[in-house]
């Protein structure tokens, strides 16, 4: 009743071989991919391989990620048992799990049974799922299905496999059935149970039956996997190991010298690591459940982009290989492989996606490197940036206002000009915060509070300049570039070590962008600096900010998932209204993108539903009197939304103007 | 078949301010533009090369600093940049700088390729006189188009162009025979934004420069001596009308009751 080792080993060779040839196959075309540095830190990166990949971190943040960490805990217990079974058709009747030393075998024959059984549960779970309640309506994919059917086939038929041989040893023995089953149930529960079911008389036809099924599933499974969206077995664990340990908030700089290529319009311009991303995606679809662009029906999806460069990588492979160019078109229309510029330009930058991701692809990056090729070498972008981009360029602000206009906010105040020796802080007013006629109202109230708190500070007036973030996260890295330089040497100039700003862009620019030129700042966000008054008793509250009525706050992108600050934003608005703001449904991390991030602040939204409507919507479910937020670009959207869906009973109020009510009032 | 742009560098407008004492502009510190209406003639010209294949000179009369401004047509896709520069240039009004600049046309017609073409803004925004292209064409008796907003069509072979005018209400068609020169509004296209790789090498690029030596003109005709025109006084208009009333901010209703006071005050809401 044993199979025939010759062809079952024939059959494993020819799968091994499949198998090596798909991994070698697709690993070789990561190879493909730029250079990067990855190797860093490699205990921090073992550490959280542990954490994210064994671990499953962010899998289990979402309801049903469990049932994954079940099949994939099961799947890493199930190797024990697969090893033994491909050893046992090589040189049957010598290795044997049953001949290791009882006390070993048991636990282990009982692990593995209840991991069948789990992994059998789990994955009929996640078919039901992808039929009654898909994650997005596209999952109910061919593959998708081939994948569960494979695993379920495998652990029906070792159940099977295991039972028949219970039963064949239990006939051998001449022991009592009743006995024996129930003595073998507790070993195996599930296998002995079955194994009381089965007609003994077409015993060994069930045991060869059950053999084959088990081996041919397993062979498909292995020829199967790196041809696959399953793949990320495979490659997920070293995504993680080799994710990016800082946040993915800024992208690499780029060298302008001649002849270099500038931003990414073919997949062999990627680095490896978004190469090896692109195997790492198992089309879960969080991404894209979060993305403001995909929920409101913008062409964007950042799962597809991900599956787009990948195929791309997969059809051009072999040319780029010898040499060659791509055949087809990284960014181009629709259609698999090729990323559309109208998705290109629909991201926010929110980072969403990335926070989602539970193998840590960076989607972001890889739409920016998109950008760039299209601003940088083909001049190709949306008409409504082309005076941007010469606003930014020419006077240094994204209105083109003249940068003299740049201390008109503090007309009527004492505001001195930043000086290194003297003075504490830099406050970095920001374009919105200098020119904006609402956003300067934020730029009085901060200014009034921190000399309300005695703070030594000044501000760069005419000298001061924009920061650079809408047109680094646009592509247009070369401006971004000149901006960068010349704000670096003004900082140090003036020997700014301090900087305040009270735009989250701002601050994430000066903290994180400008340290690729080597400028080392402690940036505080507005919201940490008045945080910080308060609780060491620096800004002393008069009265509760009556004013604000029931209020709710919303993150922005870049203070919260790009920079990690949740809690002071809502401390400030907590102790000068006495109560914690209302929390939206989707809120800190999970929190929806107002829609401007990402230089969308200065285009149009022509396809699908207003994103900053769909948000302003959310936060009225909480029945505010006032929306809070951090940052000016919110602050715009917000007010824009309220006027459109006529909520005129709702304000919209920066933290600091909040703050101040209760401080100045 | 050449086409001639003429680009000027002026002061960002917006950032310009007057001294007081002497009437005359404060440019220290104001950045340099490229005057807006000649970016729209400049890719007029480079979309003419695309379509043609024709070839464009970018000239520009100004200080040395002005290479910035042909660096950037460079950057743009133009063939030629040359910067007619020299002390005696200085000082110029618009008859004595159409000299100068229809000198280098003549030349480039002369050693480069036939000129079918000059193109300029129909004015700076600086002096904002409208002079200098006509006066291109009178001095190198071209026809002259101006406040073209449209080039209806071109036949370099034919020597023939129409084009349509912007006028007050109404457009014009007109017909000219080849060279001609036109100027133009902002309306005729939308300017291109220049690839990296063009500005990398526009950098690079070296402008050639010429002086009188090259140009060789009567200096009678050219700079200051040349320029019959007097500026006696340059000045900001007062402003003697129009204040801000209240905090629209703060108090949207007040304010708007208050404004409303005003204008019936000054009986301007007919009620």
């Amino acid at each position: 009743m044993t199979p025939n080792p010759t062809v079952f080993a024939t059959l494993l060779l020819v799968s091994l071989a499949v198998f090596a040839w798909g991994c070698w196959k697709r690993l070789s075309l990561i190879s493909l991919g730029a250079p990067e540095n990855r190797f860093d830190n490699i205990g921090t990166r073992f550490g959280e391989m542990l954490l994210y990949a064994f671990g499953q971190k962010r899998v289990v943040a979402k309801p049903f990620g469990i049932n994954h960490f079940i099949i994939f805990w099961s799947f890493l217990i199930l190797m024990v048992a697969n090893t033994e079974f491909i050893l046992n058709g090589l040189l049957p009747h010598t290795i044997k799990l049953i001949r290791l030393p009882f006390e070993l075998y048991v636990p282990l024959a009982f692990m593995i049974d209840i991991a069948s059984l789990l992994a059998l549960i789990a994955v009929t779970v996640a078919a039901v799922r992808r039929l009654v309640a898909p994650p997005y309506p596209e999952a109910r994919t061919l593959e998708a299905f081939v994948i569960l059917g494979l695993i379920a086939v495998l652990m029906l038929a070792s159940f099977t496999l295991n039972a028949s041989e219970l039963a064949a040893i239990m006939l051998k023995s001449h022991a009592d059935p009743e006995s024996f089953l129930r003595a073998a149930r507790k070993i195996m529960p599930v296998a002995g149970l079955l194994a009381g079911q089965l007609p003994l008389p077409q015993l060994e036809v069930i045991h060869t039956a059950a053999w084959w099924a088990h081996a041919l599933a397993l062979l498909a499974f292995i020829c199967y996997l790196p041809n696959s969206k399953h793949m990320h077995i495979l490659t997920a664990i070293p995504n993680c190991f080799f994710r990016r340990l800082e946040k993915p908030n800024t992208v690499p700089r780029e060298e302008f010298s001649a002849g270099a290529t500038f931003g990414v319009d073919r997949v062999d311009h990627y680095s490896w690591k978004d190469l090896l991303d692109s195997f790492s995606c198992t089309e879960c679809g969080r991404c894209q459940n979060v993305c403001p662009a995909s929920i409101t029906g913008k062409p964007l999806n950042p799962r597809a982009v991900i599956h787009d460069i990948k195929i791309n990588l997969l059809e051009n492979g072999s040319a780029l290989k010898k040499g060659g160019a791509p055949g087809s078109p990284l960014i181009g229309e629709k259609g698999e492989g090729s990323v559309s510029e109208e998705s290109i330009w629909s991201c926010t930058t929110c980072g969403a996606c990335m926070e989602a991701c539970p193998v840590f692809i960076e989607q972001m990056p890889k739409i920016i490197q998109l950008r760039r090729h299209l601003v940088e070498t083909e001049a190709k972008f949306p008409e409504e940036l082309l005076n941007l981009f010469e606003n930014m360029e020419g006077r240094s602000n994204p209105w083109g206002i003249a940068p003299s206009e740049r201390t008109k906010w503090c007309s009527q105040l004492d505001v001195k000009p930043f000086d290194g020796e003297t003075m504490e802080y830099l406050f970095y007013v920001g374009c919105a915060g200098s020119f904006d006629s609402r956003n300067k109202h934020v730029s009085v109230a901060m200014a009034q509070l921190l000399d309300k708190a005695g703070i030594s500070w000044g501000i760069l007036g005419k000298d001061e300049k924009c920061c650079g973030d809408s047109v680094r996260r646009l592509g247009n890295e070369f401006v971004f570039d000149k901006i960068a330089k010349e704000n670096v040497a003004l900082f140090k100039e003036r020997g700014v070590k301090k900087v305040v700003t009270q735009c989250p862009h701002c601050f994430s620019t000066l903290k994180n962008d400008y340290r690729q030129y080597g400028l080392e700042l402690e940036v505080i966000h507005h919201s940490e600096l008045l945080r910080n008054l308060v609780q060491d008793g620096t800004l002393v509250l008069n009265k509760t900010a009556e004013g604000m009525g029931t209020t709710v706050f919303h993150d922005s992108c870049y203070l919260g998932r790009h920079n990690d600050v949740y809690d002071a934003p809502r401390e400030v608005i907590a102790a000068a209204t006495g109560a914690a703001p209302a929390e939206m449904e989707r809120s800190r991390n999970n929190a929806f993108c107002c829609g401007a991030g990402g230089g969308r602040m200065w285009m149009e939204e022509h396809v699908g539903e207003r994103i900053n409507l769909t948000r302003v919507n959310e936060a009225l479910e909480q029945k505010p009197d006032t929306i809070c937020v951090a940052c000016p670009y919110c602050m715009t959207m917000f007010e824009d939304g309220l006027k459109d869906v006529k909520a005129d009973n709702v304000q919209v109020r920066d933290v600091a103007e909040v703050m101040a009510e209760a401080v100045l009032r | 078949m050449l086409i001639v742009v003429c680009i000027k560098q002026v002061p960002d407008t917006t950032q310009v301010q007057i001294d007081p004492v002497t009437n005359t502009l404060v440019r220290d510190g104001i950045p340099f533009i490229v005057n807006p209406y000649d970016t729209h003639a400049l890719e007029e010209a480079l979309r003419l090369k695309d379509r043609f294949g024709c070839r464009v000179a970018a000239i520009s009369m100004g200080p040395p600093n002005a290479e910035g401004t042909l660096k950037k047509a460079l950057a743009l896709g133009v063939d030629h940049a040359i910067l007619l520069s020299d002390r005696v240039f200085g000082g110029a009004d618009t008859l004595a700088t159409s000299n100068v600049l229809a000198a280098a046309i003549s030349k480039l017609h002369a050693e480069v390729d036939e000129v079918a073409l000059v193109l300029c803004g129909k004015q700076t925004i600086d002096g904002d006189t409208a002079q200098v292209g006509p006066g291109i064409a009178s001095r190198l008796d071209y026809r002259q188009l101006t406040l073209v907003d449209k080039i209806i069509s071109l036949d370099f072979a034919g020597k023939k162009i129409r084009v349509s005018r912007k006028l007050e209400g109404r457009h014009e068609v007109v017909e000219a025979p080849l060279p001609a020169m036109l100027t133009v509004v902002r309306e005729l296209n939308r300017p291109r934004y220049p690839k990296v790789q063009m500005r990398l090498e526009a950098a690079e690029a070296v402008v050639e420069v010429w002086n009188n030596k090259v140009l060789g003109l009567d200096e009678q005709k050219i700079g200051l001596k040349g320029s019959p025109t007097w500026v006696s006084k340059i000045f900001s208009p007062e402003r003697d009308k129009g204040e801000i009333i209240g905090d629209g901010y703060a108090d949207p209703a007040g304010t708007a009751a208050l404004l409303i006071d005003k204008l019936m005050a000054k009986d301007m809401l007919p009620l």
